[in-house]
C-alpha cells in the first residue's frame, strides 16, 4: 500500500515493456497503429493513478521519490503533452513511411524517465530518471534513418546531450563532496548557513547541465539543428515535454535543494533568461525554415518562463507553471500546423510555403494568426498572460531590468511572429499547399485555439491551482 | 432603471456577438459578403443607438463613474472586470460607436475581397475601443488598449496600399514598444498598490522620483499613440496605406486613445511628475504644431497631408491637457472630439474620390468642383472646420486650448496660435488645387457625382460639426465635473509641492 504513491509509474513501465512485446507480434501494417493506441491507453491510465495516488503528499525510498502537488501538476501536463503529440503526429508519421511501432514505446519509456525526474528528490534519483528519459530522445531523433538530416540530429543531441549530462555528473560530484549526502533535504540545510565554493561549483555545474536540457542560452547550440533534422513529429514532441519535465525539476532543484541560496542561482538564472530571451529573439529574425524558427522561439520562450523563476519568489513558481501550461497549448497549436503543410505527398518547411493559405485554409490561416499574437504576447490571448505573470512577478521581486529587457525582446519577437501572419495574409500565392486535415489534429487544434483566446476566463483557476503548488514546495 | 442594466457591457461586447456571427456564417462569396455586410451594419447601428441611450441616462451632475459593472475576474490578485463611464470617457464611447456604422456604409462598395473577415474585424475594433474607454481596471485597460492593434495590423495589412506590409508592420511595432514599458510600469503600480483599480490608484501618492519613472513609462505608450513629435512617423504611413474606413478609425478614435490616456492616467495618477514635464510637454507639442504643418504643407498626398495636419492637431490636445487650467482640459477633450469627427470625414472625402480616380495625388486633380459640386461643398466644409472656422467645433476646441494656455503660459499660447495660420495655409492650399482651377483632365470630367450612400454618411458628420460649433454648450456640461476633478487634482499639487522640489529628483 505504501507504493501506491509510486504506482503511476510502475504501472507505465510495466505497460511498456507489454505493449513492446506486443508490437513485435502484430503484423507489420497495423502494429503501429495498435501500439500508438495501447500506448496512449497506457498514458491515460498512468493520469487516472497519478491524480489519485498523488491527492496528498508523501515520500517513498528513504526521501528520494517524493510525491505533491508539483509533480502531479508537472506529471499531468507531460502525460497530456505527449498523449496529444502522438495523435497530432499519427498521420504525418504514416504518410512518410516511418511508422515504427519502436516510436512511441520508446517516448513512452522517456516519459516514463520525466515523470520519475518530476517526482526526483534526490542526486542520484534525478540522474538516472534524467537519462532514462534523454536516452530514448537520441534515438527518436534519428528514427528517420534513412534520412541524413535525421540521424545527423540525432548524433548531435546524443554527443551535446552526453557532454550537459558529463557536467551534470560533475557538478552533483563536487556537491556531493561538500554535502557528503545525495538528498535534496541535505543540501539544503548544507547550505543554510552560506555556501562553501565547492558547492557554488558544482551548483554551476548542474545549472549548466539543466540548461542544455531546457536549451538555454549559451547552452542551446543543438535545439535548431535537432529541430530542422528530427521529423517534425519528433520536434513537436521535443518542443514540448521534454521542457516541461526539465523545467519542473529545476524548480524542485533551485527550491528544496538550494532554497537557501536563492541568492547564488538567482544571477546565474537570471544571466541565463537575458541571454536567452536576447538571442531567442534576435536569431529567429534570420530563419526562413519554419521548425528552426520554432526552435528559436522555443529558447526565447524558455527565457521568458526563467524570468518568472529568477524572481525566487512564491509567484514566480505559479507563473512559470502556467507560463509552461500556455506554451503547451500554443506549441500544440503551432505544430499542428507545421504537420499538415505538405505539397505533393512531401512535408515542407519553408515560411514561404504558407504564402496564400489564408484564401484556401480559411480555418487554418486564422488559426495560425491566432498562435502567432499569443506567441508575440499581444492582449487578450493567452501568451499575454503568461507573459504578464513572469513579469509581474520580476517586478515584484525588484527584477525591474530584467522585465524591461524581457519586454523589449518581446517586441523584437512580435517581428517574427507577425512576418508568418504576413505571408500568409498579405501575399497572394499561386503555389498551393495541400493540407493534410486529418480529423482528430483539427479538433485538437481547436481546442488549442479556444483555449488560446478564453484562458483569461480561467486564469484565476491556474492561479488558485498554482499558487498551491508553489507554496507547499 | 437602466443603470441596473450592464448596459456598459452590452454595448462593448454586442460587436462581438456580430463578428461571431459573421465569422462562423458568412463564406467569402458574394452572399457571404452581402449577409456579413448587414449583419456588421445592423450590430453597430444597434450598439449606437445603446450609446445614445446611454448618453441620455447620463448625469451631468452626479460626481464620478456611472453605470459602474464590477464583477469579480482574478479575485486571487484582486483585479477584477470593472467598467463605468465618466464625463471623460463617454464622449469618446460615442463617438466610437458613432464612427464605426459610418465606416461600414463606407465600405460597402470598395472593398472587394475577404469582406467577412473585414467586417469581422472592425466590428472586434469596435469592442476593443469601446472597452477601452469604458476600463476602471488598469489591467483590463490595458488588455483593450493593446488588443487593438491586432485588427488595425489585418486591416492595413490585407486591405491597404502598395506598401501596406512596410506600415502595418511599423505602426504594430511602434505602438507595441510604447506600450510594453506602460506595462511594465503598470506592474510596478500593482506590486505597490496592491490594486489595479483605477479609482483607488488615483487616491494613491507616489513618491516623486517613482513618479518620474512611472509617467515616462506612460508616457512612452501614449505619445507613440497619439502620436507626438518624434514618434509620430508611423502615422503618415499607416494612413497612406490603410484602406479609408481603416484611417478614419484610426484618426478618429484610436489617436485620441492617447490623449485619453493622459486625462485618465497621467495627469491625475502622477501629478507632480506632470506638472514638472509640463514645459517638456509644452516644446515637443509646439515643434509638432510648426514642424507637422510645415511638412503637410509639401505633401503630394492627400492622406499624408491629412496625416500630418492630425499630429498637429493633437498638438493642441496635449497643450491643453498640459497647461492645468479648466478650459485648457476641457478644451483637450473637445479638440479630441472635434478632430474625431473631422479628421474622419475629411479621409472620408479623400476616400470618395480615391474610389473614382485610383489616386491620392493632389497634382492629379483640379477643377473638381465643377464635376462634383455637392463634394466640393461637403470637403470644404469639413477643410474649413479643421482650420478652425467659428461655427464649427474645430474653432470651439482650439479657442478653449488657446484660452487655456494663456492662463497658464502666454509664450506657449503664441506659438500654438501660428499653428492655425499654418493650418489654414496647406488646408485652402489643398482645396485651392483639389477644387478649383479649370477641369480639363479627361479623368476629372468623368467623374461620377456623390452617390445617396456617400451622401448619407456626411450629413451625419457635418450635422454634428455645426451643432457642437454653434451650442458646445452639451458635450461641455458632460465632461464638466469630471475636468474639475482633474483641475483641482493639479492645483492641490501645485500649491503643495513647489516646482523646484522636483526638479531635485537625481536622474541617474
Amino acid at each position: 500500500m505504501e507504493l501506491f504513491g509510486i504506482s503511476g509509474e510502475i504501472f507505465l513501465a510495466i505497460a511498456g515493456m507489454a505493449t513492446l512485446l506486443s508490437s513485435v507480434f502484430l503484423n507489420k501494417d497495423s502494429s503501429y497503429r495498435i501500439t500508438l493506441r495501447l500506448c496512449n491507453l497506457s498514458f491515460l491510465i498512468t493520469i487516472i493513478l497519478i491524480f489519485f495516488s498523488h491527492s496528498h503528499s508523501g515520500s517513498l525510498f528513504n526521501g528520494s521519490f517524493i510525491y505533491d502537488d508539483l509533480a502531479r501538476f508537472a506529471k499531468i501536463l507531460i502525460l497530456i503533452g505527449t498523449m496529444l503529440t502522438l495523435i497530432i503526429g499519427y498521420k504525418s508519421q504514416k504518410l512518410d513511411n516511418f511508422n515504427r511501432p519502436e516510436y512511441p514505446v520508446l517516448i513512452l519509456f522517456s516519459v516514463l524517465g520525466m515523470l520519475l525526474m518530476a517526482s526526483s528528490n534526490d542526486l542520484i534519483g534525478f540522474y538516472m530518471s534524467l537519462e532514462l528519459q534523454s536516452l530514448p530522445l537520441y534515438v527518436i531523433a534519428a528514427i528517420n534513418r534513412d534520412n541524413i538530416k535525421s540521424s545527423e540530429a540525432g548524433l548531435k543531441y546524443f554527443i551535446l546531450g552526453a557532454l550537459s549530462s558529463g557536467l551534470l555528473l560533475y557538478g552533483m560530484s563536487l556537491v556531493y563532496g561538500a554535502v557528503g549526502d545525495t538528498s535534496f533535504s541535505s543540501i539544503s540545510m548544507a547550505s543554510s548557513d552560506g555556501m562553501s565554493n565547492l558547492m557554488l561549483i558544482g551548483l554551476v555545474f548542474m545549472l549548466s547541465g539543466l540548461a542544455f536540457k531546457i536549451s538555454l542560452v549559451p547552452f542551446h547550440m543543438w535545439t535548431p539543428d535537432v529541430y530542422e533534422g528530427a521529423p517534425t513529429p519528433v520536434t513537436a514532441f521535443f518542443a514540448i515535454v521534454p521542457k516541461l519535465a526539465a523545467i519542473t525539476i529545476l524548480l524542485r532543484f533551485t527550491f528544496t535543494a538550494f532554497d537557501n541560496a536563492i541568492s547564488s542561482w538567482q544571477q546565474i538564472i537570471i544571466i541565463l533568461s537575458l541571454l536567452s530571451m536576447i538571442l531567442g529573439s534576435f536569431a529567429a529574425i534570420m530563419q526562413f525554415n519554419i521548425k528552426r524558427l520554432m526552435a528559436y522561439s522555443s529558447i526565447a520562450h524558455m527565457g521568458y518562463a526563467l524570468v518568472g523563476l529568477s524572481s525566487g519568489i512564491l509567484e514566480g513558481i505559479s507563473s512559470v507553471l502556467i507560463y509552461m501550461v500556455i506554451y503547451m497549448i500554443m506549441n500544440l497549436g503551432a505544430f499542428i500546423i507545421i504537420l499538415s503543410m505538405r505539397r505533393d505527398n512531401q512535408s515542407v518547411e519553408e515560411i514561404s510555403d504558407l504564402k496564400g493559405i489564408s484564401q484556401t485554409h480559411p480555418f487554418i490561416a486564422f488559426s495560425f494568426v491566432i498562435l502567432m499574437f499569443s506567441m508575440a504576447g499581444i492582449p487578450p490571448l493567452a501568451g499575454f498572460f503568461g507573459k504578464w505573470l513572469v513579469f509581474a512577478s520580476a517586478v515584484n521581486a525588484g527584477l525591474i531590468p530584467l522585465a524591461i529587457v524581457g519586454v523589449l525582446t518581446s517586441v523584437v519577437g512580435a517581428f517574427y511572429y507577425l512576418r508568418i501572419i504576413k505571408i500568409m495574409y498579405f501575399e497572394n500565392n499561386e503555389v498551393k499547399l495541400d493540407v493534410v486535415d486529418n480529423k482528430s489534429s483539427m479538433i485538437i487544434l481547436g481546442i488549442m485555439i479556444i483555449s488560446t483566446i478564453l484562458f483569461g476566463l480561467f486564469l484565476n483557476w491556474f492561479l488558485e491551482v498554482t499558487m498551491g503548488i508553489s507554496s507547499s514546495i | 432603471m437602466i443603470s441596473h442594466l450592464p448596459i456598459l457591457s452590452f454595448i462593448t461586447f454586442l460587436p462581438l456577438l456580430g463578428a461571431f456571427i459573421i465569422l462562423l456564417t458568412c463564406s467569402d462569396d458574394e452572399q457571404g459578403g452581402k449577409n456579413s455586410k448587414m449583419v456588421a451594419l445592423w450590430t453597430s447601428s444597434i450598439t449606437f443607438v445603446l450609446s445614445i441611450i446611454l448618453l441620455l441616462n447620463f448625469n451631468s451632475n452626479v460626481n464620478g463613474f456611472q453605470f459602474v459593472e464590477k464583477s469579480e475576474w482574478i479575485p486571487i490578485s484582486n483585479i477584477s472586470y470593472h467598467m463605468g463611464v465618466d464625463g471623460i470617457s463617454l464622449p469618446f464611447v460615442v463617438l466610437s460607436t458613432f464612427l464605426i456604422p459610418i465606416c461600414i456604409i463606407s465600405s460597402l462598395n470598395n472593398i472587394k475581397k475577404q469582406i467577412p473577415l473585414y467586417m469581422s474585424l472592425f466590428l472586434i475594433l469596435e469592442v476593443l475601443m469601446v472597452g477601452t474607454f469604458c476600463a476602471m481596471d488598469l489591467l483590463v485597460f490595458y488588455i483593450f488598449f493593446e488588443a487593438v492593434l491586432i485588427p488595425m495590423f489585418l486591416i492595413i495589412g490585407i486591405w491597404g496600399g502598395p506598401r501596406r506590409v512596410y506600415s502595418a508592420f511599423k505602426f504594430f511595432l511602434y505602438t507595441l514598444l510604447g506600450s510594453v514599458l506602460m506595462l511594465i510600469a503598470i506592474f510596478y503600480i500593482y506590486s505597490k498598490t496592491g490594486t489595479t483599480e483605477i479609482t483607488k490608484i488615483t487616491k494613491f501618492s507616489f513618491s516623486h522620483d517613482v513618479q518620474f519613472w512611472l509617467w515616462l513609462a506612460f508616457f512612452a505608450s501614449f505619445s507613440v499613440k497619439l502620436p507626438m513629435w518624434p514618434v509620430h512617423t508611423w502615422l503618415p504611413d499607416a494612413h497612406v496605406e490603410a484602406p479609408t474606413a481603416g484611417s478614419v478609425i484610426l484618426a478618429g478614435v484610436l489617436l485620441k486613445m492617447g490623449g485619453y490616456g493622459f486625462l485618465r492616467f497621467s495627469i491625475p495618477i502622477f501629478p507632480d511628475a506632470s506638472i514638472y514635464f509640463a514645459p517638456f510637454i509644452f516644446v515637443i507639442s509646439i515643434v509638432a504644431i510648426i514642424y507637422t504643418s510645415l511638412v503637410a504643407l509639401v505633401q503630394e498626398d492627400m492622406k499624408k497631408m491629412i496625416a500630418y495636419s492630425s499630429v498637429a492637431h493633437m498638438g493642441f490636445v496635449t497643450i491643453g491637457a498640459f497647461s492645468f487650467t479648466k478650459e485648457g482640459l476641457s478644451g483637450a477633450v473637445f479638440q479630441m472630439v472635434s478632430h474625431g469627427l473631422i479628421s474622419g470625414a475629411l479621409f472620408l472625402c479623400v476616400g470618395i474620390v480615391y474610389d473614382r480616380l485610383h489616386t491620392r495625388e493632389i497634382s492629379a486633380y483640379g477643377g473638381v468642383s465643377d464635376v462634383m459640386p455637392r463634394f466640393a461643398l461637403f470637403f470644404m466644409f469639413m477643410m474649413l472646420a479643421s482650420v478652425g472656422l467659428p461655427g464649427t467645433s474645430g474653432f470651439v476646441g482650439e479657442l478653449l486650448v488657446l484660452i487655456g494656455i494663456w492662463k497658464a503660459n502666454p509664450v506657449v499660447a503664441i506659438f500654438t496660435a501660428t499653428g492655425l495660420i499654418l493650418g489654414a495655409i496647406y488646408m485652402l492650399w489643398l482645396y485651392r488645387r483639389v477644387m478649383f482651377g479649370k477641369a480639363i483632365k479627361e479623368e476629372i470630367l468623368s467623374l461620377n457625382k456623390m452617390n445617396f450612400r456617400e451622401i448619407s454618411i456626411f450629413v451625419p458628420i457635418a450635422i454634428l460639426v455645426l451643432f457642437l460649433g454653434v451650442y458646445a454648450v452639451p458635450l461641455l456640461e458632460i465632461t464638466k465635473l469630471s475636468i474639475s476633478n482633474i483641475y483641482e487634482i493639479t492645483e492641490f499639487h501645485k500649491n503643495q509641492s513647489t516646482i523646484s522640489q522636483i526638479a531635485q529628483v537625481k536622474i541617474f
